[in-house]
This record gives structure tokens, sequence and C-alpha cells, in this order.
């Protein structure tokens, strides 16, 4: 039960703190779930993030499969419940007060000054993940050259291309398959 | 504000409409999808309050998806349909994960799916590696901008300085440094 309870804090921080978006939420989620928390490893972390990439949706839904590491069904429900309930409520309640700072220069202040960080916090939630994802230092040369390869092909083809995100994803394990085996 | 007088959406029509681009969306280009359902097929938006509700959602803290459906459920059907516009939103994809989710578990440690899994990784890298330049190259290019993203990543990336402690520090330095007439005393 006091699990449930950890859950439930720590994601509903998370919640309110994910300012544009919830890509810019990696570092500190990873920070909590992995090194403070120990409930999952760096490369399991990796992986759930990776399979929210691989269902529609919000793809930070993935955060409930922590919680189901933790605690199973009822940590997975916790999570869904404390990640996203937060945010929908204060997002309810400003945005009927927001149209009367309409026309306001602040608020295109605060646009103009949140946006770096924001790009700050992805960038560093880009290398939370690619730390253990794209090079994993247990690892030789050859596997890390070869998990570099996938990931720049990835951000290549979806640069150069329309294919669907999904669908990168989907080859990234094929490739996986094929080329890190044995 | 006036509201339209046409009559009430239905919740079950709300739901619809937002399960819809919730089980269609993929990779985080979701606006392109909500702007398609929302103002072209359904009209229940024009462009202006479509990007107003855009703006609001991503100054918020939260998920841009989420908050739109929280926006746009409010202004049809109040409370109820705010509720049942993230429902619709996030029970599709909560629903394939969960699946998802077991067979990871169940799998992960079977030789094959770990390279398999090790793979997905790699590429989900290379994905928000592509997204965060995608929307982030207007502050990568302008130097002020810069600085701030340079600061924040090793802050956080490199030193784990908690977020709350560096928005409640960075946060008001980044809007005062774009405050209403900062760009013309500059000049």
């Amino acid at each position: 039960m006091s699990k449930i309870v950890e859950l439930i804090n720590v994601f509903a921080l998370l919640s309110l703190l994910a300012v544009g978006g919830g890509t810019a939420v990696l570092p500190q989620m990873k920070h909590e779930t992995v090194q403070t928390h120990h409930w999952v490893t760096d490369t399991q972390f990796a992986e759930i993030y990776s399979l929210g990439q691989l269902a529609p949706g919000p793809n930070m839904t993935c955060v409930m499969l922590i919680g189901y590491e933790v605690s199973g069904v009822a940590g997975l429900i916790a999570v869904l419940i404390a990640f996203f309930f937060p945010a929908c409520l204060l997002c309810y309640f400003v945005s009927k007060v927001w149209d009367a700072a309409r026309g306001s220069p602040w608020r295109d202040a605060v646009q103009r000054g949140m946006a770096p960080i924001v790009i700050g916090l992805m960038l560093a939630g880009c290398y939370a993940l690619g730390k253990t994802a794209s090079y994993n230092p247990a690892r030789d040369w050859e596997f890390n050259l070869l998990t570099l390869a996938i990931g720049a092909a990835v951000a290549v083809l979806l640069s150069v291309t329309r294919i669907n995100p999904a669908l990168t994803i989907v080859g990234g394990g094929v490739a996986g398959y094929f080329l890190l085996g044995s | 504000m006036n509201e339209s007088a046409a009559p009430p959406v239905s919740l079950g029509r709300i739901f619809r409409v937002f399960a819809l681009i919730g089980v269609t969306s993929f990779g985080g280009g979701i606006v392109a999808y909500l702007r398609h359902a929302l103002v072209e097929k359904e009209k229940w938006l024009d462009e202006d309050r479509f990007m107003a509700a855009l703006e609001i959602s991503q100054t918020l803290p939260g998920l841009n998806s989420t908050n739109m459906s929280v926006i746009v459920g409010r202004q049809l059907r109040g409370a109820a349909g705010a509720l049942v516009a993230v429902l619709g939103m996030v029970l599709p994809g909560a629903a394939i994960l969960t699946a998802l989710g077991f067979a990871y578990v169940a799998l992960r440690h079977d030789p094959k799916v770990a390279v398999i899994l090790t793979g997905v990784a790699a590429a989900a890298v290379g994905l928000l590696l592509q997204v965060t330049l995608k929307i982030g190259w207007k502050q990568l290019i302008r130097p002020k901008d810069l600085l701030l993203v340079i600061v924040v990543f090793v802050l956080v990336g490199i030193f784990h300085i908690s977020l709350p402690v560096t928005l409640v520090t960075l946060a008001p330095v980044a809007i005062w440094m774009n405050r209403p007439g900062a760009e013309k005393e500059a000049a």
C-alpha cells in the first residue's frame, strides 16, 4: 500500500512539472524512478518509454507500466490517474480564467521564455535515455555502434520522409533482431 | 463569450471523437490530428479558437493532447465534457499499452526479445532527438535562447539538478529576458 502512495506522490508531482508536454519531464522522471526509488532499471526505463512510441495516443501514457512493474494492476491504475489528473484539473480551472489575460504582452514573454527551457529539458531527456539505449558501457564498441546507427537512421528517416514514427520504432526492433542478436 | 446556438453535443459523441483521435495518432504529431478532427471535420471550433486553446495547452503543465481535450471538452459540455474527452484521448492507447506491457514483463528475459527491445529503444532515442530538433530549431539558432538551452541541459542532464529547482530559478530569468519591450530596449 505504501508503494502505491509513493507512486502517486511521485507521478502527481511530475504531472504538474510537465511544462511544454510530457517529454520535458523525462530526465526528472528517470531520476526519480531509477536512481531515487529503484522501481525500474536504466534499461527498463528506456524500453518502457519506447513501448509508448509503439502505441497510439499520448506517448507518455507508457508511464503506467512503471506502476505495473512496482505494484501490478493497482500500480498501473494509480500511476495513470496520478500522472494525468493533476495537470488536467489545473488546465480545467486555468483555461477558464485564461481569456482574461488575453492580449497581455506578458503571455508572449512567458511563451518565448519557456521555449528554450523546454528544449533544454527535451535534450536532457534524449541524453538520459541515450545513455543506456544508444550507448551502453557494458557492451562492446560494435554493439554500441549499431545502436547509435539505429537511432541516427531513425532521426534521418523522419527528417527527410513523412514516414509514420511508429513504423520507425518497429524498424528498430527488426534491426535489433537481425543485427544485435548472438 | 458567445456560445453558439447549436444544440449541445452529446457526451457519447465527444468521447467517440476523442477516442478516434487517440487511437489513430502516433508519435507525437497529435496536433495535426486534433486540428483535422475538431476544426475541419466536427467544426466544434474555428481556427482562431483552436489556436487559442493550443496556446494554453502548450503553456500549462501537462500533455498538450490531454490539455486540449480538457479545454475543448469543457467548452462543449463543461466538466463532464472535459472528463469524457480526456478519457477518450487516453484510454484506447492505455488499453493497447497494457497488453504490450503484460507481454513485455512476461517476455523481456527471452534473449531474442531482449535484442528486439534494445533495437526499439535505440530507435526511440532517434525519434525523440528528431522531434526535439524539429520543434527546437528556432531556439537553437537564437544565441540568447541557445545559451539557456545549454544551461538547462547541463544542469538537468549532467548535474541532475531537480526539475522544480531548475524551473523556479530559470523560468523567471527566461521570462524577464523576453519581457515586453525587451527587444526594443536592446536595439
